[in-house]
């Protein structure tokens, strides 16, 4: 029986990975490298930033949906991965400017001379001129990504120990995570966090080292490395749940209790499993960012990780491609309705307008799914499967 | 001396007995000085007109001062003038106002005094008002007096005190003249005195003329230290190497924010100025020296693609300042030695000694008072901080704290609250009344809100409080949106009534507005409401049983769905008059309730769910320590902010169930 099901999921994921495959190659062809253009550009990169959306989403739908723990935070992982990304690129591409302007002065660049320079560029807008310590390492690509792993997966493990050891649990550790994400971006947004306050990062779209390449490749290529980044994420996540470790959290959400009884060390579990989805939340951002060309504090405000939840219970949560199947639809329909792109409905009597009323619709319509369809979009299908069979 | 004759003058003939005849005569006279008027010759003849009646001396010095002033070009008659037609104006007067003569435009001329005239006649004009027999011109010249006091106003106050009969007056004029005798005064004993006088008057004022008796100079230097011995020293200060970085030149640090003393290179810079030491070479100059020498992409022979290093430049730099005979470069440290036979100093502008140790010892003794009322103030922003905390986080008290439904709408039930009270207010222009309407009309809207979505959607997720998290999510969302949709996305006003404007004044260092005193009354009375509905009434009681207990509390014949929908939708009408107040204090937008959601679950988990003495627990930590943390750093709310949240995460940690925990059974959630 369990292998019987073993093999269906198997197969769910094989053919939910070859999609992926074929969806990232079919729009290669139709992008605007190849001549075709009969994607843009922009919507390319749309649609990179939706797959990368999605990597956080099957995250948090393993913290959530498989583990039980309804984080409201990851979304700051998201960013801290986007900020350590965005602190080399920017560096780097400021670093190639201020060298390009050597041809000015006469005599080479001093280290200190180059570093002020440098630091008058990215810090000016927040008056300072001095790069700070965290940027220590900024000018290396390679310290910078293991910045991306480390950096969500140490405030993931710090505050999911603090949490998980005083067993905080439930709606409690939903608000602690919620104030951990509000702590991060009202820090970042002061101007003296070194992070250039509410002005963010900017400028990332520009991949240093790469400026012979046209926007539309580099989009074609991070299109690329997010579906790479998917198809990776979703075989060590499957592979995780598959597990007999997939069975033990599974077990932590449906009765954390008697799984202690058992003997279990309910909160080594737990930690793993907060940790692991932070960091690959984390190198989602990595990739998201470059796409979006910028980032600051208010996309880690606490909304942001609420909505990412909203995605997980939308797609149906305890099921992977659930998770995307929300993330992918209510993201882009967000942004095709809220974009003005929808046509307007006229009622006679009344003009819905999409661009203010899609938000209320989602909400009610979210309503609707908690209430009756826990297994949301995914749940939907496949009730309405059984019955057709 | 001559402020001396003035002073003699007017003290001789205060009653003066000449005519207004006399001074139009010697108004006369003195036309040229008057029409040509310049800062120079302007005094003498300010000085001669004290001997005229006060009263026509000063309106004719306001008229001058003001501009209104014309002569006739023929006989330099000065007069003012009205307009006959467009050609022809009358001559008038000044003192009796009655028309002298018909002429043409043109023969008249204004006399226009610059502003340094203009000063000079604003001072003199002091003196005649305030001897005036009319108390508004003598409070009116006190008034810019208390702007600014000049050397020439100490002795004028002296006789003012003297003569003044109007007590209220007088006291005004004491203050001045002690601020005077400090700023301007001559005799060092009547400072002191004064000093002493002033010794328990915290008001800023004092405070600042204190404190300019404490003016010192710029920095001075001096290679002789006996130099020192007669001077009234304020501070004797020591260069020191401050950059961290080699080569000195960079100051700033990232973790080196304190005010600067005096760094090396600052110092050496004050030393050259004053031509003790030689001039220095900056690595900037240095670098422009060096680029001036470059041959074929070389120096001195080496290739310039070696100069990326500060020690190498200095070392090409110091050889080539020998052959061409330049100042060598000095690093820090060297210039540290340079530095050691001089002395730099500050002096006190006040020579004397001992009055600026005794002003030193009296701010001290003021600034102890100040530093009482400072953290007098402290206490009372962190109340009222609290007070909002609390009203925020009242009605989640009920709904989360008592029915452990995580209600996320529940800041928008605030909003529905403060924008009921904006649509009240604009039907009902009177502030007060459209208040007293919208209190309990806030409550029922809300009431009802609440109601309804307790029966649409939470009663189907009692037992899933996660889901109850994400459901009112969605309302949440969609009820911003919708409120974005009616009311615009610009803050709409909710004014409250004057009486409400303005505050408490208890001196300079303390206020307490009237709103924040309001804020704080009403979380109290909601505070005692509150409790008293849970505790003294059936209603309370009943919710408390449902909420330990639902099947006993059923058993016992409690209608545990009625209770639910009432205590939920009490637990809204609750925020809905809240965000009345809020909105009184902070603008109606559609994201007014989202401010305070976060920060409202926190106050109810820190004070411990399921007790609104915890709530108020919350409500006073969160409060004040957020107000005690930002008193470190005043301009960083956001840094203090954080730091709350950080606490409030680790605070969780070791008291997982809040300040004030429940015990025995009604403990065992989840």
């Amino acid at each position: 029986m369990i292998t019987d099901m073993n093999k269906s999921v198997k197969k769910h994921s094989l053919i939910f990975l070859i999609t992926i495959f074929l969806f990232t190659l079919l729009v290669t062809f139709l992008s605007e490298p190849f001549g075709i253009n009969f994607i843009s550009t922009s919507f390319v990169k749309v649609l990179g930033k939706t797959l990368c959306l999605c990597i956080a989403a099957i995250a948090m739908d393993v913290v959530w949906g498989y583990c039980g723990i309804l984080s409201l935070g990851h979304f700051a992982f998201f960013g801290l991965g986007g900020y350590m990304i965005g602190m080399w690129l920017m560096y780097e591409r400021t670093s190639i400017i201020v060298l390009n302007s050597l041809d000015d002065s006469q005599l080479p660049f001093t280290e200190i001379e180059l570093q002020e320079a440098i630091g008058n560029q990215i810090f000016g807008v927040v008056g300072g001129t001095e790069i700070p310590l965290i940027w220590t390492f900024a000018d290396n690509l390679y310290f910078q990504i293991i910045f991306v792993i480390l950096i969500p997966g140490l405030i993931a493990f710090i505050f999911g120990w603090l949490a998980f050891r005083s067993r905080v649990t439930g709606v409690y550790l939903s608000i602690l995570t919620q104030a951990m994400t509000l702590a991060l971006s009202l820090y970042l947004f002061q101007n003296d966090s070194g992070l250039r306050g509410n002005n963010g990062l900017s400028g990332l779209q520009n991949i240093p080292h790469l400026e012979n390449l046209s926007q539309s490749t580099i989009s074609i290529l991070f299109l690329w490395l997010s579906s790479i980044g998917l198809i990776f994420s979703f075989v060590i996540f499957n592979y995780i749940i598959q597990s007999k470790f997939g069975s033990v959290i599974t077990a932590i959400r449906d009765n954390e209790t008697r799984l202690r009884f058992f003997g279990y060390n309910v909160e080594i579990y737990k930690l793993f499993i907060f940790v692991i989805t932070a960091i690959i939340t984390g190198l989602a951002g990595a990739i998201y960012y470059p796409q979006a060309g910028i980032i600051n504090p208010a996309e880690i405000a606490p909304i942001a990780s609420i909505y990412l939840a909203v995605w997980v219970a939308i797609g149906g949560r305890g099921k992977l491609y659930g998770a995307i199947l929300g993330a992918a639809s209510v993201s882009l329909l967000s942004s095709w309705f809220t974009g003005g792109n929808a046509p307007n409905i006229p009622l006679g009597f009344f003009t819905i307008e999409w661009v203010n009323w899609w938000t209320v619709f989602l909400g009610i319509g979210f309503v609707a799914i908690t209430i009756f369809s826990k297994g949301g979009l995914i749940g939907m299908l496949n009730t309405l499967l059984v019955k057709i069979k | 001396m001559k402020y001396l004759l003035i002073i003699l003058f007017s003290l001789l003939n205060f009653n003066s007995a000449f005519s207004e005849e006399n001074f139009d005569n010697f108004l006369f006279k003195n036309s040229k000085l008057i029409i040509n008027s310049s800062s120079k010759t302007v005094g003498t003849f300010l000085e001669k007109i004290n001997v005229y009646d006060q009263n026509t001396v000063s309106r004719f010095l306001n008229l001058w001062k003001n501009k209104k002033l014309f002569y006739i070009k023929e006989t330099k008659k000065i007069v003012l003038i009205s307009k006959f037609d467009n050609k022809t104006y009358y001559a008038i007067d000044i003192f009796s106002n009655a028309k002298i003569g018909k002429k043409k435009k043109k023969d008249f001329k204004k006399i226009k005094p610059n502003s340094g005239v203009r000063a000079k006649i604003a001072t003199a004009l002091v003196n005649f008002q305030i001897f005036s027999n009319d108390k508004n011109k003598r409070i009116n010249s006190i008034n810019a007096l208390e702007k600014k006091i000049l050397p020439e106003h100490l002795e004028l106050l002296r006789k003012a005190f003297l003569l003044e009969e109007d007590d209220r007056l007088k006291i005004k004029i004491k203050k001045l003249l002690q601020f005077a005798i400090l700023q301007h005064g001559t005799d060092d004993k009547e400072k002191i005195k004064v000093l002493n006088e002033l010794k328990t008057n915290t008001s800023i004022e004092v405070r600042a003329v204190l404190s300019k008796l404490l003016r010192t100079s710029e920095i001075k230097v001096t290679r002789n230290i006996e130099d020192l011995n007669n001077l009234n020293i304020a501070q004797i200060i020591k260069p020191e190497v401050i950059s961290k970085k080699q080569f000195g030149e960079v100051i700033k640090s990232f973790f080196y924010k304190e005010k600067l003393k005096l760094s090396v290179i600052d110092a050496y810079k004050i030393a050259q100025k004053n031509g003790f030491l030689d001039k220095r070479v900056s690595l900037n100059e240095l670098k422009l020296i060096l680029e001036n020498n470059i041959v074929d992409n070389k120096i001195l022979g080496i290739d310039i693609k070696e100069f990326n290093k500060n020690s190498k430049r200095i070392e090409v730099y110091n050889k080539l300042a020998k052959i061409k005979n330049l100042n060598i470069y000095r690093d820090e440290t060297e210039l540290l030695n340079d530095l050691k036979q001089l002395h730099f100093y500050k002096i006190y502008i006040e020579k004397n000694k001992y009055i600026t140790n005794k002003t030193k010892q009296v701010l001290d003794s003021i600034n102890f008072k100040v530093k009482f009322y400072k953290y007098l103030d402290l206490f009372i922003d962190g109340l009222s901080l609290s007070s909002i905390y609390f009203l925020g986080a009242i009605g989640l008290a009920i709904t989360f704290g008592v029915m452990r439904v995580i209600n996320m709408a529940h800041g928008e039930f605030i909003m529905m609250g403060a924008y009921t009270g904006y649509v009240v207010q604009s039907y009902i222009t009177n502030h007060t009344l459209s208040l007293i309407i919208a209190f309990p009309l806030a409550f029922i809207i809300t009431f009802i809100a609440g109601v309804i979505m307790e029966r649409l959607v939470i009663k189907h997720l009692y037992k899933n409080p996660l889901d109850t998290l994400l459901a009112t999510f969605g309302i949440s969302i969609a009820l911003q949106q919708l409120a974005k949709n009616i009311f615009g996305t610009q803050a709409r006003p909710l004014t409250s009534p004057s009486w409400l404007d303005g505050s408490l004044i208890i001196n300079d260092d303390l206020s307490i507005s009237y709103i924040r005193i309001a804020i704080f009354v009403l979380g109290v009375l909601f505070f005692l409401i509150l409790l008293f509905v849970m505790k003294k009434t059936r209603f309370g009681l009943e919710t408390r049983s449902v909420t330990q207990n639902p099947v006993m509390a059923s058993n016992m014949g409690v209608n545990t769905e009625k209770i639910n929908m009432l205590t939920f939708g009490f637990g809204s009408g609750i925020a809905g008059v809240a965000g009345v107040a809020i909105g009184l204090f902070s603008k109606v937008t559609s994201e007014l309730g989202s401010e305070y959601i976060v920060q409202s679950f926190m106050t109810v988990v820190v004070g411990g769910v399921g007790s609104i003495w915890g709530t108020l627990a919350g409500a006073s930590l969160i409060g004040f320590l957020q107000k005690f943390i930002e008193w470190f750093n005043p301009s960083n709310t956001l840094a203090a902010q954080t730091y709350m949240i950080i606490f409030i995460i680790l605070f969780i940690q070791f008291r997982p169930r809040g300040l004030i925990a429940l015990k025995g059974r009604a403990a065992n959630d989840n």
